[in-house]
């Protein structure tokens, strides 16, 4: 009889935002990416030496020192492309560290597409191939093999899982969202719908949530948390079943929440304290499919994601401008995939990243909870303007490429 | 409660949003109980107003109380009559303190309100007669009639003894009141913020008429998009700046065409500008509108720009909100604190400004967007939460709290 064991899965990402980039830019200038203005968040350099700063340095140190001092504690990790790129530039000593939490062999790293992008539900062939190279990314990087699968946004429906299925991949991971769910827990494997050998591991929310979105609000009747009141509720939500899926962003330790809050220090006597129970362990997400088999199966028809209360796509596609933005830029797919050009076509790859969507996101300020508003941008429709300013560079540089213009 | 309200204008008589402003103010102040009494500089009538009691404090018809000047042109007030006697701008000024000082000693109000630097002296006389607490209501300063500048010496004077002596102030915006703390040294816990609001159902049921400007609607049907502003031409506004961002557009999207829509004494430096920049085919000026044209300029409008270098609030642009035009406003204007659904630049950027013209004239996502969703965000803001705000503050300075 296995244990009964914490999947906890940590999500490493960070976008290449665009630069104010305006009309009188495009065609003049194609360094989207590169804003000059070092304090704001539209730089991104400065960005990610931030977050190096808060998260990814501490929070690795506190990883590989749990790592050491357990045997049984175990992460799975997914680490975008665009984020690997940024850190190889600003931060290679976090790369390396990452490299060690790898080695010890206590650490997976999930698959994902290497943008972060949205292509699932735009173009399959653009999607694979971005799958593909994320994967060659992390061999090339790590040594290791990717077996587990996540969509961006843990975007989730059905085709997805028999994708995957068909991939080769063992499982996915998707959001454990009640509509869905209906009396069922999400704490235990299942088996995606119409698809036969693999397994769908579900986010237990309310329990990661208390650590991602709750663990500073101090009008929350919880707070402070305590490693004490964690463990007692993580071990209540196994009583008679077998996992508790913790699935987050990284960031939410150093970043979201900050090391003042007691994040990390929690972390630490969490850890022991579940570990300390003799019953208990951790999984990474391919142990948790290895050790239990699906106990049903869990249909998605639409999608659902892990945002918001709406659990949709509404965030990222919920607007015209979004949906106009995304309609632009993927019918640019053939045209600049033929070129052959790889700065041409990894500008268009880094347009992709969902988070150039997420800024154009106008429901907040419709509901006129703007403070909700997070992006370096003054609005969404500036988001918007900037991005499709980019997006006719890209046209003017592929229109170029054809005419044997400027690239000979 | 009795509330002497000060006043320089009201519908149909105004010259610009100051008269609309206290229209709606004593509209829905009254729907809250408030007696009101409303002074206004020069007799007329004022049709479905019976809700107060309007005074004419002279017999001058409504266009001679600005006395030789033009509405607001505040740099022309003079100490001396001068050749234009009493016809000036400080003669009525003074005949209106008259009138005020006559008043208040038949009936004392419980509160005095009053509107800018043309009332704050009747304002101060009617406070020193009958200790009442007096409330200066800052819909604009000279420093925002000037452009920046330092302005009238004289009004600046005005506006200080005023602020000094007022009990409490009401400014339009976040943007006015630092103007009042910063540049007239006034401590901020004198000073709340009340933004202006729009009435839609005064507006009323009206049909756009195309033959209006039947000439930009045969250019929309081309696929034009026109760009317009409703504004007094005058360098407050930040005019030449948009004739500039124009011609910067136009390099780079042809399909444009820009309607100014009023007047005012910069009209032909703005006519001269845009044939310099070789875009007066492009420019249309319409002289002052009101009524039919008025409304149909926010209509055939496609995008609306306020490119005011300082505007205490812009009531124009929620009209054009509400006329369905999506907006471009100055960080430099009091309504950027009240809409989110809209794009904001600093006023001299002209490329940020003719970007944002491109950005929505070749996105029709984009424009359905914005015009949509400030639809959501106008329609919430209201003249009864005003008067709300207004009664309460009354109420407090009366028991002598917050003075």
């Amino acid at each position: 009889m296995s244990k009964r064991g914490i999947v906890l899965y940590l999500h490493v990402h960070q976008p290449l935002r665009i630069r104010k980039y305006s009309i009188f830019d495009t065609a003049t200038a194609h360094d989207y990416f590169d804003e000059p203005d070092a304090t704001t968040d539209r730089n991104n350099e400065r960005v990610l030496r931030k977050v190096a700063d808060k998260s990814y340095r501490p929070m690795n140190a506190l990883l590989e020192k749990l790592l050491a001092r357990h045997p049984e504690f175990k992460v799975s990790l997914s680490i975008t492309g665009t984020f690997i790129e940024q850190a190889e530039k600003w931060a290679p000593d976090v790369l390396e560290s990452f490299k060690r939490l790898v080695a010890t062999g206590q650490v997976e790293i999930v698959a994902e597409t290497y943008y972060h992008s949205l292509a699932f539900f735009y173009s399959r062939p653009e999607f694979e191939r971005q799958v593909d190279m994320h994967r060659a990314k992390i061999r090339e990087l790590f040594g290791v093999e990717t077996a587990v699968f996540r969509n961006t946004e843990l975007a989730y429906n059905d085709e997805l899982g028999k994708w995957a299925e068909s991939y080769g991949f063992k499982g996915v991971l998707a959001e454990g969202w009640d509509p869905v769910l209906e009396w069922r827990s999400p704490n235990h494997v299942y088996r995606p719908a119409g698809t036969e050998k693999i397994a769908l591991l579900l986010k237990n929310y309310r329990l990661s949530d208390d650590l991602a979105f709750r663990f500073s609000n101090q009008a929350w009747e919880q707070w402070p948390l305590t490693a004490e009141a964690y463990d007692q509720w993580t071990n209540a939500a196994v009583e008679d079943s077998q996992l508790v899926n913790l699935f987050m962003d990284y960031e939410t330790f150093g970043e979201h929440q900050w090391e003042d809050t007691g994040i990390f220090t929690f972390f630490e006597n969490f850890i022991g304290k579940w570990l300390a129970n003799p019953e208990n362990t951790f999984y990474t997400t391919s142990e948790a499919i290895a050790a239990y088999e699906p106990v049903g199966e869990i249909s998605m028809p639409h999608t659902v994601t892990w945002a918001d209360t709406e659990r949709d796509l509404t965030a990222w596609l919920g607007n015209g401008i979004q949906r106009e933005a995304l309609r632009h830029l993927y019918a640019l797919e053939d045209d600049i995939v033929r070129t052959g050009d790889q700065g041409l076509i990894a500008d268009w790859r880094k347009l992709q990243t969902s988070d150039h969507v997420y800024y154009m996101c106008t429901k907040w300020f419709t509901d006129g909870d703007v403070h909700a508003y997070f992006s370096p941008y003054d609005s969404p429709y500036d988001a918007f303007l900037y991005f499709m300013n980019a997006l006719r560079d890209v046209r003017y540089r592929l229109m170029a490429y054809h005419r044997g213009g400027i690239h000979g | 409660m009795n509330i002497l309200m000060l006043g320089w204008e009201l519908p149909p008589h105004n010259s610009g949003g100051l008269g609309v402003a206290c229209y709606h103010m004593s509209k829905a102040l009254a729907i809250q109980g408030a007696s009101i009494d409303f002074v206004v500089p020069y007799a007329a009538t004022h049709p479905g107003m019976d809700y107060m009691t309007i005074h004419a404090a002279t017999q001058l018809e409504p266009l001679d109380r600005y006395g030789s000047m033009g509405a607001y042109d505040s740099k022309y007030a003079q100490e001396k009559g001068g050749a234009q006697g009493h016809g000036d701008i400080r003669g009525v000024q003074k005949r209106y303190v008259q009138y005020v000082e006559r008043m208040v000693q038949e009936k004392a109000p419980d509160a005095i309100h009053a509107h800018d630097w043309l009332t704050m002296e009747a304002g101060m006389r009617a406070k020193e007669l009958t200790s009442a607490p007096l409330i200066v209501h800052v819909h604009a300063t000279e420093f925002d009639r000037s452009g920046q500048q330092y302005g009238n010496p004289l009004v600046h004077e005005i506006e200080q003894q005023g602020l000094l002596m007022a009990d409490r102030i009401i400014a339009v915006s976040n943007l006015t009141k630092d103007i009042i703390v910063r540049r007239y040294g006034i401590p901020a816990s004198k000073v709340e913020v009340v933004h202006n609001a729009i009435d839609v159902a005064s507006l009323g049921t009206y049909d756009y008429d195309r033959a209006t400007y039947k000439y930009l609607e045969a250019l929309k049907e081309e696929g034009y998009v026109v760009v317009a502003t409703v504004t007094r031409l005058t360098v407050q506004k930040g005019l030449t700046h948009f004739i500039r961002a124009a011609a910067r557009a136009c390099e780079k999207y042809d399909k444009l065409v820009f309607l100014l829509a009023g007047d005012g004494e910069q009209r032909d430096e703005l006519i001269r500008l845009a044939a310099d920049l070789g875009i007066a085919d492009k420019v249309f000026f319409t002289g002052f509108v009101r009524g039919q044209q008025w409304r149909d300029a926010y209509n055939v409008a496609d995008v609306f720009v306020m490119s005011s270098i300082s505007e205490p609030f812009g009531i124009t642009a929620l009209e054009a909100a509400h006329y369905n035009a999506a907006l471009i406003i100055t960080r430099q204007s009091g309504v950027c604190e009240v809409l989110h659904n809209i794009f904001r630049y600093d006023f001299w950027d002209i490329d940020a400004l003719a970007d944002r013209m491109i950005g929505i004239a070749t996105s029709p996502a984009l424009s359905h967007e914005l015009k949509e969703n400030v639809r959501h965000e106008y329609a919430r803001i209201s003249w009864n939460d005003v008067a709300k705000q207004c009664m309460q503050l009354y109420g407090n300075v009366r028991a002598g709290v917050a003075v």
